[in-house]
């Protein structure tokens, strides 16, 4: 029988590359099932909730700052702010939907759904993902996920406000947060945002797995695809059990059972062990790819080899495996036995040896370099900074002896941030910067990214920084009014120096929105390899076109083969044949060495 | 060694054969990775509740109707074995048999589903339902809770699976599969094995223990 391929015989095929016909619009643009365009599209979608989360954040700084006075501009409903003065059932709100907004709808899509849409196809030298419409779809549930969670705002009770991490039984039942639809909003659009990534995940690991280059071993892949390789096993292993909690948690508050519910004979420890079970590796999702990012970027940037880059694969591989075995220590003061919580601190201590290490290599790597200061390669070097810094308040919460004071206070509030904005933001800021020539062909000015970078690294310091001592001097987290308690009112000019930090930080954000848009038309010409890097994707044209690459590539050596003693240039790429690269000029298939 | 000529244009590239195919099963499996934690959190959350309040449940047998639901275990037994069954004849391209097997897999499938809404409507007849505050026979209000969140999402399962093996059957209708073209029955048939045995478990420790 002789094979006519077919319209969807053609479409699973990864290798197959251009469909040649023009596509509609709609095809193209808004239901496409090219990597790059859904990894744009996310990208778009969660810088909107970036700046959505910021703005909320900043509404937060304004009441900590100047608490019950009116806002400076009064456009908020009165039953979240009458007369622009903030009502604490509001506040609550406020803080819930900046963590969650952050989380799950700013930083994880930037960094799991961006990078890894657009990243894996391109570096590993395949056409597509494995699944290109399971690819569209996860986006296309991620927008929904979104929309609902936005309108919860608008609901009777308004949106959720027990916290990013709802506790329960603060969450089972409204009558303790006035908030019932809400907090449904919440449980229902974070399930579907959960399927979205679950299905994100599979279609990462299928392609990593069957999708590389021939001549692309495990070992000579890059760290970012280690890194979004891991991340989407954790993604696929954590996000199942948070979807468990969540329907517990919902027919706890629409159909009567009484899983979280101590009044009615059920455990609301077991929500914080789902929880948090889930969520100690969720927090490494939002961290592994951002050191992935780094790791190239550094290397970039000092012109060297990741220094130990075997054993950067490992330490991501033991984080993550270690990162399943912590999560009791985030209830150390839930109320534990003693025994487990030594094994819990115990535990989360070792995971800062795989992270030393890390760091460790990304010193390494910058030791006489022959550095860059290009803006990509700032950001990555301030995120390791800035985690240095955060990894050690780390160590401090995961000590129970210590973490019982600090416990809820803002030394925690400081240490998220650190890990979470000068980590993992810093991170996606240099990220985007590198390979924006793959999104769009051009480069960003690197003058106003350069500025864009120190404003928001000084801003940033001062911010957040001062936030270890205020709560070491016992201000609590997701307090309302620190006015109201005496102890805290010596603390008070801290917190209007911290509001007035934030505000020129969010400011800051706006020469980097302005970059990121006007660079799209007005950007210097990319051409295929600015950065002069060495992996796949730079062989390929900038943008690339649907389907990547002209020829299939064929891969002869490892990611980092920067300064190569006798070659021609400084850098050699992925898929110079091995004769090609070293000095003079030949000319191919002709030498047989 | 001819380095450079290894280099295909990408449009001329065609995987190797059965490479689509092993990307989609490779894919099943994964997916199947994630279900196995779903069902770990629902099966582990009952486990632990269970030993946190044993006095919250009744005896095997008490409230559940045990004999009805070994049979129903039966019939999703067999149904996997119709599955395994509509794959062999697939493999001797015997589009018949496929079909036939295919549409014995959907009715044991429907009438598992079936024989458990006939299960829920008496339990909850007799008052066994998951609103706390309205049941108060044997067993306290986890139990129902964990009951009906346990066999609920299982059954969801087997609904999604039904309509997609109806999806399979009118592919196969159509020609689309035959002994080189396997790939949406043997991905159909593990989803089904896997919801199966899923079921196994479950009632081992909810109708058995
Ligand atoms: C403009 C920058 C930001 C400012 C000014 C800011 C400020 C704040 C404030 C005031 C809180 C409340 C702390 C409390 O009372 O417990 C908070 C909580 C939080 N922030 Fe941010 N934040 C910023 C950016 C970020 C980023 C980039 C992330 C990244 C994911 C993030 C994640 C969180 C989380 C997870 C919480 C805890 C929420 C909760 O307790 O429910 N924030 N932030
Ligand atoms: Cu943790």
């Amino acid at each position: 029988m002789s094979h006519v391929a077919t319209k969807t015989d053609y479409d699973l095929l990864p290798f197959a590359g251009e469909h040649h016909e023009e596509l509609s619009f709609v095809r193209k643009y808004i239901f496409s099932t090219d990597h790059k365009t859904i990894g744009k599209q996310f990208l778009f979608m969660s810088l909107l909730f970036l700046l959505l989360g910021g703005t909320l954040a900043t509404v937060m700084r304004w009441q900590l700052g100047f608490p019950g006075t009116p806002l400076p501009v009064d456009i908020l409903p009165e039953t979240m702010a009458p007369g622009g003065i903030i009502l604490p059932e509001f506040y609550n709100s406020l803080v819930t939907m900046h963590g969650t907004f952050m989380i799950f709808f700013a930083i994880m899509p930037l960094l799991v759904g961006v990078f890894g849409n657009l990243l894996i196809p391109l570096q590993i030298g395949a056409a597509d993902m494995a699944f290109p419409k399971l690819n569209m779809f996860s986006f296309w549930l991620a927008v929904p996920a979104g929309f609902i969670m936005l309108a919860s705002f608008f609901v009777e009770g308004g949106a959720a406000g027990a916290g990013w991490t709802s506790y329960a039984p603060l969450s089972t039942s409204g009558e303790f947060t006035g908030v019932y639809l809400g907090q449904q909003l919440w449980l229902i659009s974070l399930f579907l945002l959960g399927f979205s990534s679950i299905t994100g995940a599979v279609n990462y690991i299928t392609t990593i797995i069957n999708l590389r280059a021939p001549g692309l071993t495990w070992f000579r892949l890059p760290l970012t695809v280690w890194a979004l390789f891991i991340t989407a096993i954790l993604v696929l292993l954590a996000m199942p059990i948070l979807a468990g909690g969540l329907i517990m948690l919902l027919t706890d508050q629409t159909l009567g059972t009484t899983f979280f519910k101590p009044e009615l004979g059920g455990e609301p420890l077991l929500w914080q062990h789902l929880f948090w079970y889930f969520g100690h590796p969720e927090v490494y999702i939002l961290i592994l790819p951002a050191m992935g990012i780094v790791s190239e970027v550094i290397a970039n940037g000092a012109r060297k080899p990741v220094f130990g880059y075997h054993s950067m694969v490992f330490a991501i591989a033991a984080i993550a495996l270690l990162s399943w075995i912590v999560w009791g220590h985030h209830m150390f003061m839930s109320g534990m036995n003693p025994r487990l919580g030594m094994t819990f601190m115990f535990t989360t201590i070792v995971i800062a040896v795989p992270s030393a290490i890390k760091v460790f290599n990304w010193l390494g790597t910058l030791w006489k370099g022959n550095i860059h200061f290009t803006t990509p390669f700032l950001h990555s070097v301030a995120f390791v900074a800035l985690f240095i810094i955060g990894g050690l308040s780390g160590v401090f919460m995961a000590s129970t002896p210590v973490d019982i004071p600090i416990h809820d206070t803002y030394f925690i509030v400081a240490h998220i941030h650190y890990v979470l904005f000068g980590g993992s933001l810093f991170a996606i800021f240099s990220g985007i910067t590198y390979w924006y020539p793959k999104l769009f062909g051009t480069l960003m000015n690197e003058t106003w990214g350069k500025i864009h970078f120190i404003g928001t690294f000084i801003a940033y310091n001062l911010a957040f920084f001062p936030m270890h001592g205020i709560g070491l001097q016992g201000m609590m987290r997701r307090l309302y009014d620190p006015t109201l308690y005496a102890y805290l009112q010596p603390l008070q000019p801290w917190n209007v120096f911290i509001s007035y930090s934030v505000f020129v930080l969010f400011a800051f954000q706006f020469i980097f929105a302005a970059n990121f848009l006007l660079s799209i038309w007005k950007g210097k010409k990319a051409g295929p390899n600015p950065w002069r890097a060495n992996s796949i994707e730079w062989s390929a044209p900038s943008p690339p076109p649907h389907g990547n690459f002209e020829r299939m590539p064929v891969v002869y050596r490892g990611p980092y083969e920067y300064s190569v003693p006798g070659a021609r240039e400084d850098f050699i790429l992925q898929t110079d044949p091995p004769d090609s690269s070293v000095a003079p000029h030949h000319t191919s298939a002709s030498t047989s060495h | 060694m001819t380095s450079h000529a290894a280099a295909i244009p990408m449009d001329q590239r065609r995987p190797e054969p059965g490479v689509e195919f092993y990307t989609m099963k490779l894919g099943m499996w994964i997916f199947l990775l994630s279900e196995i934690m779903f069902f770990t959190s629902l099966i582990g959350a009952y486990v632990i509740l269970r030993f946190a309040h044993p006095e919250q449940w009744a005896y095997p047998g008490e409230v559940l109707n045990v004999p009805l639901t070994a049979i129903n275990t039966f019939v999703l037994i067999c149904s996997s074995v119709t599955m395994v069954k509509a794959f062999a004849a697939l493999e001797h391209d015997d589009q018949k048999g496929l079909q036939l097997w295919l549409v014995a897999t959907i009715l044991l499938g429907s009438t598992f589903v079936g024989v458990q809404v006939y299960e829920y409507i008496h339990l909850a007849a007799d008052g066994f339902i998951p609103v706390a505050a309205n049941y108060s026979a044997e067993g306290g209000p986890l139990y129902g809770s964990t009951f009906y969140l346990m066999t609920g999402f299982h059954g969801l399962h087997v609904t999604i699976g039904v309509f997609a093996l109806i999806g399979v059957l009118i592919r196969s209708m159509g020609g689309h599969f035959n002994s080189k073209k396997v790939g949406g029955v043997e991905i159909m048939g593990l989803y089904w094995h896997f919801v199966d045995l899923v079921w196994i478990v479950l009632f081992t420790i909810v109708y058995l223990v």
